[in-house]
């Protein structure tokens, strides 16, 4: 599902570069539960956001979907990411001033449904993650944990190939975690590649496969327990 | 391309942000507003200078002698100027291709009585041109004709307010009044637009003046009304070749004012059309100064807006907007806001318009202010134009920033 083959990445910094991704080499295939982990500075943040066609890489070759990503115009971009990417985001990024059911319809507004269509599909999606009874609220009106769960349910409403999932559990306490990561689980188990970007070893020790970044290369990539028991 | 999602989009949009949209469509709405109130006023300034010179024909001229106040081939100063038939025909003779109409006019003073009824009148004695000169209306009967003018017949045309001093109600036409002394047939009653004092006279023919008062051929003034088809300066330097023939043939200082002058109506036209031209050219100068800055306020606004909304951009394109989708969202909006309020500030603008009317004539010359359609489809123009630049500079800008760094932004 997703190739990525010695994929360098620097940012300018004034007159110098700085070199965040040295090399990555990942594969990750259909139906996978992956973490990355790594500290701050590690490169992860990069990673996903070229995985998600949000950044653009230097060097190497990725494949998404068996497409070679390359010299992408925002319009093409645009089309992919509503195509084959869901997102989920540390801080939510709810539209504030759309109630939770006019966010997960969003995409599908993106994807040129009509109305009365996608606010069923939203509608159902929201169920899902058990938010019916909230879909006319704004986003303030919601706590932190429903906030993500109104985010993971935006991601999967275009039923993308992929969901990324950017420390989603990032702001929020050990219970509602535990809730968001059951969720990603049973995402994952329907058949939906997800990669998780995280910091802590709990949440990463929850999903099957875990890559360690550090300095911009790769340094371990292993199996879970979890994967075991399965 | 009428895309109902979309809409709902912006109005979901200006609703969930009424300050702002209140705020930049203000700026429109009061440039426009300022913009229309002051074209209506110049019109109105406008309309008053057509009326004020609507008494008389546009293209009248006028001949006038006085006293001497140069000395000239040895003529003394303050001798007294005559005009007489002669100079009536020389000019008549000399100018023909340029004159349309022509009249002497003599001013008498004199009591004109019916039965009871007396009262002292304005009489002018004139050529039958006069009544084109003069614009005058005839309600009944007739004007002057040449063959009373031949004849040096006893008629006279009477003025409307005449009529109704001397008869009232009654029949007027074909009556016989006494003019100082001598009993005149009434052939017309007329009225002026020019006001009451220009109804309360009478006109009688110009040889039965000379005749009967001095039995000589003296006229006061001579009236002409130019060719119309003569330009502006073309009948200004015919005017100024009239003075200085007359001049020349009656032993008057080529620049002797006082002696003869010849008053022409172009040289009024040209100047009050040089001065709309310039109030003109300074309206649009400043109202076009409002309108730029409304723009630039409106832009302000857009280019603060689309810095507030870069993080909700970042959200939408990492969900699958295009650029061109965001742009058109934001172009659309500002075209909307920029529109509603700038009709708003042209219908408030027109109405105030509406509510002066004419109550501002008689202390500022302001009669009946408006703008012409012209202008307001021009100023609709702006409008829409201006709310596609202020939209579409900022949100292209916004559109490009990757939306890594747009998430970014707080």
């Amino acid at each position: 599902m997703i190739k990525i083959e010695k994929l360098h990445k620097s940012y300018p910094i004034g007159k110098e570069a700085l070199h965040v991704l040295k090399g990555i080499d990942l594969h990750i295939k259909e139906g996978e539960f992956v973490s990355i982990m790594g500290s701050s500075g590690s490169g992860k943040s990069t990673l996903l956001n070229i995985v998600g066609l949000l950044d653009e890489h230097d060097k190497g070759d990725y494949f998404l979907n068996g497409q070679l990503i390359k010299n992408l115009n925002e319009k093409k971009a645009a089309i992919l990411r509503n195509k084959f990417l869901g997102f989920v985001f540390q801080s939510f990024n709810l539209i504030s001033y759309k109630t939770a059911l006019e966010n997960v319809a969003l995409p599908l507004y993106y994807k040129g449904m009509k109305r009365k269509e996608r606010l069923i599909v939203a509608m159902d999606y929201l169920d899902k993650v058990g938010l019916k009874d909230w879909a006319n609220h704004l986003p303030n009106e919601l706590s932190g944990g429903q906030k993500q769960r109104v985010a993971i349910a935006r991601a999967l409403v275009t039923k993308p190939k992929v969901v990324l999932a950017d420390e989603p559990t990032g702001a929020l306490d050990s219970t509602t975690s535990d809730a968001v990561m059951d969720l990603l689980k049973d995402i994952n188990n329907e058949g939906m590649t997800v990669f998780v970007i995280t910091h802590e070893e709990e949440i990463a020790a929850q999903t099957s496969r875990i890559v360690r970044l550090k300095d911009g290369v790769i340094i371990s990539d292993e199996l879970t327990k979890v994967a075991k028991v399965i | 391309m009428f895309d109902l999602d979309r809409w709902r989009e912006i109005f979901q949009s200006i609703n969930k942000n009424r300050l702002r949209s209140v705020m930049s469509g203000f700026t429109v709405a009061f440039a426009i507003l300022l913009f229309t109130l002051l074209f209506g006023i110049v019109s109105g300034l406008s309309n008053s200078f057509n009326n004020a010179f609507n008494d008389d024909a546009k293209n009248s001229m006028k001949v006038r002698v006085w006293k001497t106040s140069k000395p000239y081939k040895g003529l003394q100063t303050g001798r007294r100027i005559q005009l007489s038939n002669e100079e009536y025909n020389y000019v008549k003779d000399e100018y023909a291709n340029k004159i349309e109409y022509q009249t002497a006019r003599i001013y008498k003073n004199f009591t004109i009585k019916y039965k009871n009824e007396v009262n002292n009148y304005n009489i002018r004695a004139v050529n039958p041109d006069h009544q084109f000169l003069e614009k005058t209306i005839i309600d009944e009967g007739r004007y002057l004709n040449e063959s009373d003018l031949k004849g040096k017949s006893k008629v006279i045309v009477i003025g409307r307010l005449v009529k109704k001093d001397l008869f009232g109600e009654k029949q007027a036409l074909g009556k016989r009044v006494n003019v100082n002394g001598s009993s005149f047939l009434i052939i017309g009653v007329f009225s002026d637009e020019g006001g009451d004092n220009e109804e309360r006279i009478a006109y009688i023919p110009v040889s039965t003046a000379q005749m009967m008062y001095g039995n000589n051929d003296h006229i006061g003034q001579i009236l002409l009304g130019y060719n119309p088809d003569l330009s502006l300066n073309a009948a200004i330097a015919f005017g100024h070749k009239m003075e200085r023939d007359l001049r020349k043939k009656m032993n008057i200082h080529p620049d002797d004012q006082s002696a003869l002058s010849v008053q022409n109506m172009a040289e009024a036209n040209k100047g009050v059309g040089m001065f709309m031209g310039a109030l003109y050219a300074i309206v649009i100068l400043v109202g076009s100064g409002t309108l730029i800055a409304g723009i630039i306020g409106i832009s302000n606004i857009m280019i603060f807006v689309i810095k507030e909304r870069t993080k909700e951009f970042g959200i939408r394109k990492a969900l699958g907007a295009k650029p061109a989708s965001i742009v058109g969202m934001v172009v659309q909006e500002s075209v909307l806001i920029t529109t509603i309020a700038g009709y708003l500030g042209l219908s408030l603008g027109t109405y105030i318009l509406t509510l002066i009317e004419d109550s501002l004539e008689a202390d500022y010359f302001i009669k009946d202010p408006s703008v012409s359609p012209i202008i307001v489809l021009g100023a609709t123009v702006v409008l829409v134009a201006s709310g596609l630049i202020a939209g579409y500079l900022p949100a292209k800008k916004a559109a490009n920033i990757k939306p890594i760094v747009a998430l970014r932004a707080d």
